[in-house]
Order: structure tokens, then sequence, then C-alpha cells
């Protein structure tokens, strides 16, 4: 079932343009993966799905996104309410200078999720288990999140992010900046999340898509040139592209 | 391979290599000069001011004896209440007490006698019987002000050798002196009135209590106005407002407004805030406000620097979460960004402290010899008060001014320091 269908979506950094004629659907509760060469717009359309780009002052996107029926591309949309349901992991793990417990209590305090302090920690506990980070920081809650090593910072991220129970979660090349071991890590909790959650994930390892994702898009000079199964993507692809950056023959 | 690496070494190479290294010893020493230039102006600057000051940070008592003589004090009263003592006559008595360090003295001489303690040897006779009132009747020993020539001369600052008719202090004044120095009742001890006593013409009098507090609240009022409008401006400008030809506008305008000449907020506090808006002159809520013009475009400077060190990730971190811009910035950029906006405001706040032109044109020029309680009481300001002592011919001034720079540079190296620590104890690390 399609949770996201995007249709000839456009983008436009003042007149130079980075996104031609994008139209995607991404499936509900199932892991999308789009790849690509650097500066070929996959971080951008990640991007259009919870408006962050709208903190671009430049950037104008045209077209039509729409989940569940609502257009998300729309100036009535109120893009709070869009980012409680759509999370996002970012490339380089940026937890807030706070606690560990205030960084994953913030979504829901903001929200009004919680509605007493049991309920709150209740919430901290099962999103910290989520993402597998709750049996290294249950002791020190209230130490800052900053002082995390760097996976366990994108974990708590991540944690930070599955708070609010989101239905979509965005991750914009969320291993780059990690190790392997922390790597294989998340990549797990990849695929416990998505028995919940829809997941879209912008990665630079075809390896890491090939491992996580059920559907592959490849981009390439802002186009999007193939879609599939990433089986399909992998093993057989349709268009010459795909199959040269596949086959690392450019990149 | 490392070893080897004298052997392509030709002699043009060799020389290009030595001209390398020459260059960075140059280079060093040009740096290393600079450096010492600029540290011995201030050790000058430094000597000049303590060597100068530091005397002032003494007093001198003439001590002599007084005799609390009823008859003389016009007391008829077997025991006299405080009202008794409050409303006595110590005319005569503070009068013996002077004229018995030398009974031989001609009664139309006495003057050269009384000059030598301060024009209110009167009253300090009076408050030591009013503090002790068990003296009445007995002779005790008492410390009384030198005036400010006998004051400069038990501080070696008075020549002693030019012609007496030059010179503030006679002859005979020199031999009573040399007398009572001898005899030890010439004292020098902490000069606790200089930090308690308002200003006086009279220069052994004269303290830096009303500058003083006359400087603290205009900080405070300067703080109050400047900091509040301030930060709203830097974060609205930083964090809201559109990026457009009209804010670029402003910005230019702040960065001007920094750079305007303090004498030109002056004029402007002259003519606005007491031709207007008709607030008291001479009082430190005028200076405060007068100065918080001055400060603002550096908060607002120092704020927004500090506003767009703030890594983005973090804003997008709470945009992400679905924070409004306003949770994005209340919640997360304004408190990491607090430690630079203080420190700015802590430098502003420094500089609108040594500030006297601005001052002077409101009127905190004027002589006050109060201590101000409130900031609309008349006061002085501590570069003001310097600048109207350094105006003063009296010798007991000169150390004075050097004294009340040294009170203000310790007022002003407190405030730095207090904006270093802020910055280095609340500045948080993000990764």
């Amino acid at each position: 079932m399609s949770k996201i269908k995007a249709e000839n979506v456009n983008v436009y950094y003042g007149s130079k343009q980075a996104l031609f004629d994008v139209s995607i659907d991404i499936a509900e509760k199932e892991v999308t993966a789009l790849i690509g060469p650097s500066g070929c717009g996959k971080s951008t359309f990640l991007r259009c799905l919870n408006r962050m780009n709208d903190v671009i002052e430049i950037c104008r996107v045209e077209g039509s996104i729409k989940m569940d029926n609502l257009e998300l591309n729309s100036r009535k949309l109120d893009v709070v309410r869009l980012r409680e349901n759509v999370g996002m992991v970012f490339q380089k793990p940026n937890p807030f200078p706070k606690t560990i417990y205030e960084n994953v209590a913030y979504g829901p305090t903001i929200h009004g999720i919680a509605q007493s302090k049991e309920e709150m920690d209740q919430i901290v506990e099962t999103s910290l288990k989520k993402a597998a980070l709750w049996n290294e920081v249950k002791d020190r809650l209230d130490e800052i999140g900053t002082g995390l090593s760097g996976g366990q910072q994108q974990r708590l991220c991540i944690a930070r992010a599955i708070s609010v129970s989101p239905e979509v979660i965005l991750m914009d090349e969320p291993c780059s900046a990690l190790d392997p071991i922390a790597t294989a890590q998340i990549e797990e909790l990849i695929d416990d999340l998505k028995k919940e959650v829809t997941i879209v994930i912008v990665t630079h390892s075809m390896s890491q898509a090939a491992r996580v994702s059920q559907k592959t898009g490849f981009f390439h000079l802002g186009k999007l040139i193939e879609f599939g199964p990433t089986d399909k993507i992998f093993k057989n692809p349709d268009n010459q592209q795909t199959q040269d950056y596949i086959t690392g023959r450019f990149g | 391979m490392l070893k080897d690496i004298g052997k392509n070494m030709n002699n043009f190479k060799q020389n290009l290599l030595k001209k390398r290294y020459n260059a960075e010893r140059r280079f060093q020493w040009y740096g290393k000069i600079a450096i010492g230039l600029a540290l011995s102006f201030l050790a000058v600057f430094m000597f000049q001011i303590f060597s100068k000051g530091y005397s002032a940070f003494q007093k001198t008592w003439i001590v002599t004896e007084v005799h609390y003589d009823k008859e003389l004090l016009l007391i008829d009263a077997e025991n006299p209440s405080k009202d008794d003592l409050e409303n006595a006559d110590y005319y005569d008595v503070a009068y013996k007490a002077m004229t018995s360090l030398d009974p031989g003295l001609p009664e139309e001489e006495d003057r050269q006698l009384i000059q030598m303690v301060s024009y209110k040897y009167e009253t300090e006779v009076k408050d030591l019987l009013l503090k002790n009132p068990d003296f009445l009747g007995k002779i005790v020993p008492i410390k009384l002000t030198a005036s400010d020539d006998v004051d400069q001369v038990h501080k070696g600052n008075y020549p002693r050798d030019i012609p007496e008719k030059n010179r503030r202090v006679n002859d005979y004044q020199l031999q009573i002196y040399d007398m009572l120095n001898e005899r030890g009742d010439i004292l020098s001890e902490f000069n606790i009135s200089f930090f308690t006593s308002p200003d006086s013409r009279e220069a052994e009098l004269a303290g830096i209590a009303s500058s003083f507090m006359g400087t603290v609240f205009s900080i405070l009022v300067c703080l109050a106005f400047s900091f509040p409008v301030a930060v709203l401006a830097a974060i609205y400008l930083e964090e809201f407002a559109p990026k457009n030809k009209f804010t670029d506008f402003i910005e230019v305008n702040i960065n001007n407004l920094a750079a305007v000449p303090s004498i030109v907020f002056g004029l402007l506090g002259l003519g606005v805030l007491l031709a207007v808006f008709n607030l008291p002159r001479s009082t430190p809520l005028v200076g405060g406000i007068t100065l918080s013009l001055m400060t603002l475009p550096t908060i607002i400077i120092a704020a927004r620097a500090s506003l767009k060190a703030v890594p983005p990730s973090i804003r997008e971190a709470a945009l992400a979460m679905g924070a409004s811009n306003m949770q994005t910035t209340m919640h997360h950029t304004v408190p990491l960004s607090m430690p630079g906006t203080l420190s700015g405001t802590i430098i502003g706040l420094a500089q609108a402290l040594g500030e006297t032109a601005p001052l002077i044109l409101i009127g905190m020029v004027a002589f006050v010899n109060t201590i101000p309680g409130t900031p609309v009481d008349p006061a002085a300001s501590l570069p003001v008060q310097i600048y109207i002592w350094s105006e003063s011919a009296e010798r007991g001034f000169v150390e004075k001014v050097s004294a009340c720079i040294m009170v203000l540079l310790a007022f002003l190296i407190l405030m730095n320091l207090a904006a270093q620590i802020v910055r280095h104890k609340f500045e948080k690390k993000w990764s």
C-alpha cells in the first residue's frame, strides 16, 4: 500500500533546478532506499517529505507530494503537525547539548504526548529500548547527550525521532559518520523499525541499500532514473546508467 | 627516505632552504618586538599611575590634645544629654586644641596653625565627643585631618626648597610640622574616607563615593535599558526577519551606530531626554539611558554573532522534531547563544563605564558633594570625576586623579574577568 505518493516534483534553488519531474510511490512499512552520486538530489527529495526545505529561503518546491491523500506541498499545511508524523535522522548525529533524558523527552513535551512524569519516563524508556540504546545509558540518563560516542549519539537521535511515534522516518545517510560496528547496529535497528514505520533512507553505500531496503530508487543529476524492488535494481536493472552506477563504473 | 634527505641538496636548494629559515626567524622577531613594545607602553603607563596614585590611599593625620572644657563648650547642665552635646559650641575647644601646639604664637598669627588641618576640624572635635560622651571635662588626644598641603609635605610630594613666597606651606608651618613629626604626632593611615566621602573642594576631604555610586547606578540603568532591547532585536533579526534589502539596511545601520562617536549620543541625550522628556538633569538615570544607546549596537552585534555560531544542525534537529520556529529559538538557539551574548554585554557595559563625553553633555559633570541613593539623584561618575579632579589646581588632587584611575581600572578588569568566566564556564560543547 502506498504511503507517500510524489508526482512531478520539481525543486529549484534560486534559478538552479535541483530536481526534475520526480514521481515516486513509497510503500507503507517498508524501507525505501534512495541512492545516487553526490549532488544528484536524493537528499533534496528527502527533505521535501517533511518540508525541511522551508528552512532554505531560496528553495522552491513544485509538484504534488501526498501522504495518505494529504497534500504536503501546500501552504495551508501545518508543518509542525507534519513533522510530528514524519521524523528525521540526519547525516551527522545532532543530539541537543542536553541530557539524554531531555533529548528523548523533547518531542513528547512540545507535542503534549505525555500526561504525567510516569508516562514520560515510559516513553523515554520505550524509545531508547527501540533504538537499542537503553542498556547502555539506563544508568546515566542525566548525562549530556553529546558526551556519547558517535554511534550512540546516532541511536539517541533515532530514539528522539521515534519518541513521538511517527508514521514515517526519513534518514539522511545516517551511517556515513559511523564505524562498521555502529553501522551494523543501526541497520539492525532499521530492520526492526520497519515493522511499525515507513522508512525512507538516503545512502551512499550501495551494500547498505541492498541490505536494508525493499525498494530502491536511483537518482542522477536531479532525475529519478529508475525505481523498483531492491533485488531487481541490484541484479537486473532496466537502465544502463543504473547498471553502470551499481557496478561502480561511475559515481 | 628521510636519511637520504641531504643527498639531493645542491647549492641552489640549500640557499632556498636557508632563506626560508631566515624569513621565518625574522618574522618571529618582528612579532616579539611588537609585543615587547606594547607591553613596555603598558608598563610605563601603569608605573606612571601607580607611582603617582598609591599615596592617595594613605591619609595624614595631625595628633593634638583637646580639652573638652564644659565652660568653653557652654554646657550648663550637670549631666548633659545627647542634645546638649549636639548643640554645644565647639569653636573655642577646637581652636584651643590647635593653638596649644604652639602656645607662644601671637593671636593674630593663629591662622597659620589652623590652616594646617582641614576646615572640618571643628566637626571632627565634635564627633569625637559625641561618640565618647565620657570625655567631657577631660583632656584627650585627638586625630585631625591634615590639610592637603601638610599631607603633600608628609608624603614628600611637596618641594621644600623653593622660596617661601612661592610655597603654600610657609617656614613657620614647616617648623611646626617637623616638630610634630619628630614627636610622632603625624600619623599616616589607610585612607578610608577616600572611598566613603563624596567629592569636596578640599583635596584632603575629597572621595569617590558619589562618583562610584553614580557609575554603578548608570551601569545598572544602562543594562536595564539596553540588554532586553538589544537581545530581542538580535533574536528577531537573526532568527525571524526575512532576509531582504530592508533588513540589510538595518544591519548596516546597526554597524554604523557602533562607530558613532560617543559625544553624539551625549547631544542626543541632552536634546531628547533632558529637553523633550524633562528627565532630571545630572542623574544616573539620564546618563544610563544615554550610555545604553551606545551599548545597544555592541550587544546586538555580539548577540547576533553568538546566535550565528549555534550550529545549524541543532536548529534542524529541533525543527525536524516538529518544534515551531519560536520553540526552536527559545528552547535551543537562545540558551546556547547566551554565554556569548552575556560576555558581549559585559564588554559593552565596560565600554560604557569608561565613557566621559556623553556624561559631560548631560550634566553629570556637576560638582556633587552628596552620595546618591537612587538613580534619580544627581551624581558624577568615575571617569567624569577623573576629568573634574584633573582640572583642579591643588597638588593634592594629582594623586587623587591617579587613584581614581586605579579604581576605574580595577572595575574594568573585574568586568572583563567576569565576561571571560561567563564565556568559559557556561559555553556548551557540541560534537
